[in-house]
């Protein structure tokens, strides 16, 4: 029987897929405006019997996810940016230690307090390892409620299979939203893949089990980051995802991801409407971003479309390898593009 | 007759800290004039008859380098 | 125990991270200060282990207090083991919260003022949290002589025990002394554990509301 499609916030929706995929632990903390989640997980993780805590602060939360996940436990937080700012330093040892968790980031405008509104302020924390030291961590991007479901879902996967963090880097949009979704077949713990590494619950025989990101003696550290580099390396051939439309015989080709490229979706259709030739690009992965495939289309001109006041598009720079011209349209402070707005932008740059 | 015990220190795990001969109750120990391989002055069994077996010095060293037997 | 097999530690950051080291357990390292966040998921997960989440001051009562006041607020079943030293060892003996008014360190070069320099109070740990609903077992020892180690060893015993009852949460606070970071010989640091840590961290259980600890209790105070 197939799965109905429910009507959700993206919030809850993505409560309820990590559920599906088998959350044990759940550590979250009150920030607007990702409260409906922490609230879904407390309802339905207690419903369950499994592990729910409102901690003292983010980076207690953090701290639990890293302690649960140490022990081999499906382990998951969700914040918004100023949280997402104090789990940075757990986020770093969860990658110094390869310690899968999932961290969700509904994020909102800043800096500093900032605003509650949906923004995209994030990308380079996100991205480029908010935390010290030499690291990376899976980003995801959704730009819909069923994508935040799906994306929530597979990341507890990623994160065991590639032994990482990996985010779900959502906005307060997509969080607040309501949209038809079909959620996912809860998974069987059966598939889980094991974690020998974990502590707790040590066989006889084996040696004790250490989860843990020190490492003073510098040889052994260059060598042991040079092996996760490698581990990184692979993902960037297996793992990068985008979606595309348009973009063979574009002049333009619109680029974002999330809320930023709903509003590039409408405003590309309104623009063909009026006989010019705009593409989209959307990156799904972040992180391993889909440089491969962006470099097959240097050469382009692009308009990087974000609500902040331009982060991404220096991915889309670095990865056109200058051979492309590329453009900025942004809002930030939590204003969210409008396709109007947009196609204004476009006929300017097209000079149509 | 009271308890006798006998009292062993690897001299080369011991650090000198001599806190066994502080809490020998009946000053059993004392620090050694030949330092150990680190250069470090061990203590050492100096009234091996006045031990009680007491295992005071067990207790209190830092670094499990004693050893009390009851006889 | 027979508990080996199913127990973890949890080595933060200062001298309490060589405790992975030094114990024969599996081991979660976790940042400074988020040892009692750290432990209490992995004894949530871990119901039937034993977890020690083994501090030194700075890590409990300096960045970690909010962490060590929620945990034990919450009741959790691990064990802290609190390792009050009065100083920063790790790093070379700074100040810390639990550092005497008048003890001298390298961020106290004078001593601790807390009146004219506002270096705050030292902080009573077991005290502050036996105000809590969700401590049930406060004990503090020392390693000065042979007769506290003794005694603290059955406060850690005792704690270990309540802790695999399910009880929580609990928590043993041991006076070290740390000749290296006082400047002190071993036998000088003993000395001061004495004659200035004791008086003030006064030795004994703060709290037990322990299920079968009335009884206990009684026999031991004969």
């Amino acid at each position: 029987m197939a799965e109905e499609k429910r009507l959700m916030k993206g919030n809850e929706a993505m409560g309820e897929a990590a559920v599906r995929a088998g959350c044990d632990a759940y550590f979250g903390y009150p920030i607007t405006p990702q409260n409906e989640l922490t609230a879904y997980m407390a309802r339905h993780m207690l419903d369950k019997k499994r592990v729910f805590i409102q901690a003292e602060s983010e980076v207690s939360a953090i701290n639990m996810v890293y302690g649960a996940a140490a022990t081999g436990a499906r382990a998951m937080t969700s914040s918004s940016s100023p949280g997402i700012s104090l789990k940075q330093e757990g986020i770093s040892y969860a990658c110094g230690a390869d310690v899968p968790i999932v961290v969700i980031n509904v994020a909102r405008s800043g800096p500093g307090l900032g605003g509650i509104s949906p923004a995209q302020g994030d990308y380079f924390q996100s991205t480029r390892g908010g935390g010290h030291g030499d690291y990376y961590h899976i980003v995801l991007a959704p730009k819909s409620v069923q994508e935040a479901a799906d994306l929530t879902y597979e990341a507890f996967d990623l994160a065991d299979q590639w032994r990482m963090p990996a985010m779900v880097l959502a906005d307060g949009m997509i969080g607040q939203m309501m949209e038809g979704v079909v959620l996912p077949q809860p998974k069987d713990p059966a598939t889980r893949i094991a974690k020998p590494w974990a502590s707790g619950n040590r066989p006889a025989g084996r040696d004790c089990n250490h989860v843990d990101s020190t490492h003073l003696v510098p040889e052994e550290f260059e060598q042991a980051n040079i092996a996760r580099f490698k581990r990184y390396d692979e993902m960037k051939k297996l793992l990068p995802r985008w979606e595309e439309q348009h973009v063979e015989d574009a002049d333009l080709i619109l680029t974002a991801y999330g809320t930023s490229a709903r509003v590039s979706l409408g405003a590309m259709q309104m623009a063909r409407k009026l006989g010019l030739k705009v593409g989209l690009w959307r990156p799904i992965t972040l992180w391993p971003f889909p440089e491969k495939r962006l470099g097959e289309l240097a050469g382009k001109r692009f308009l990087t479309v974000e609500m902040s006041m331009g982060q991404y598009i220096e991915d889309v720079k670095l990865y056109t390898h200058g051979k492309s011209e590329v453009s900025f349209y942004g809002r930030c402070g939590g204003m969210i593009p409008t396709e109007e707005d947009l196609l204004a932008e476009i006929r300017r740059i097209l000079k149509k | 007759m009271a308890t006798k015990g006998k009292t062993e220190i690897d001299r080369e795990r011991c650090k000198g800290c001599l806190l066994c001969v502080r809490a020998c109750p009946t000053k059993v120990l004392a620090a050694d004039v030949e330092p150990n391989s680190w250069g470090y002055y061990p203590a050492r069994v100096v009234a091996p008859d006045k031990c009680i077996a007491c295992g005071n010095c067990f207790a209190v060293c830092p670094d499990v380098a004693i050893t009390v037997y009851k006889l | 125990m027979g508990l080996q097999q199913k127990s973890v530690i949890l080595n933060p950051v200062g001298c309490s991270i060589w405790a992975s080291i030094y114990f024969d357990f599996d081991s979660v390292q976790v940042p400074h200060g988020r040892t009692p966040a750290g432990a209490t998921a992995v004894k949530r997960m871990l119901p039937d282990h034993l977890v020690i989440c083994y501090q030194g001051d700075g890590d409990l009562a300096a960045i970690g207090t909010a962490e060590a006041v929620h945990a034990a607020n919450r009741g959790e079943k691990f064990t802290t083991i609190f390792v009050n030293n009065a100083i920063y060892g790790m790093t070379g003996g700074q100040m810390a919260p639990t550092t005497l008014v008048g003890q001298k360190a390298t961020t106290a070069p004078y001593g601790r003022d807390p009146v004219e320099a506002g270096m705050g109070y030292p902080i009573r740990v077991l005290e502050m949290l036996a105000t809590l609903g969700g401590t049930k077992y406060l004990a503090r020892g020392a390693v000065n002589n042979a007769a506290n180690t003794r005694k603290t060893k059955q406060y850690i015993k005792k704690a270990f025990e309540a802790q695999m009852r399910g009880e929580g949460s609990t928590m043993v606070e041991i006076l070290s002394q740390c000749p290296t970071n006082w400047a002190m010989d071993p036998v000088e640091s003993v000395g001061w554990v004495e004659s200035d840590m004791i008086p003030f961290y006064k030795l004994g259980v703060v709290k037990d509301e322990l299920a079968g600890s009335n009884e206990e209790s009684k026999e031991a105070a004969k």
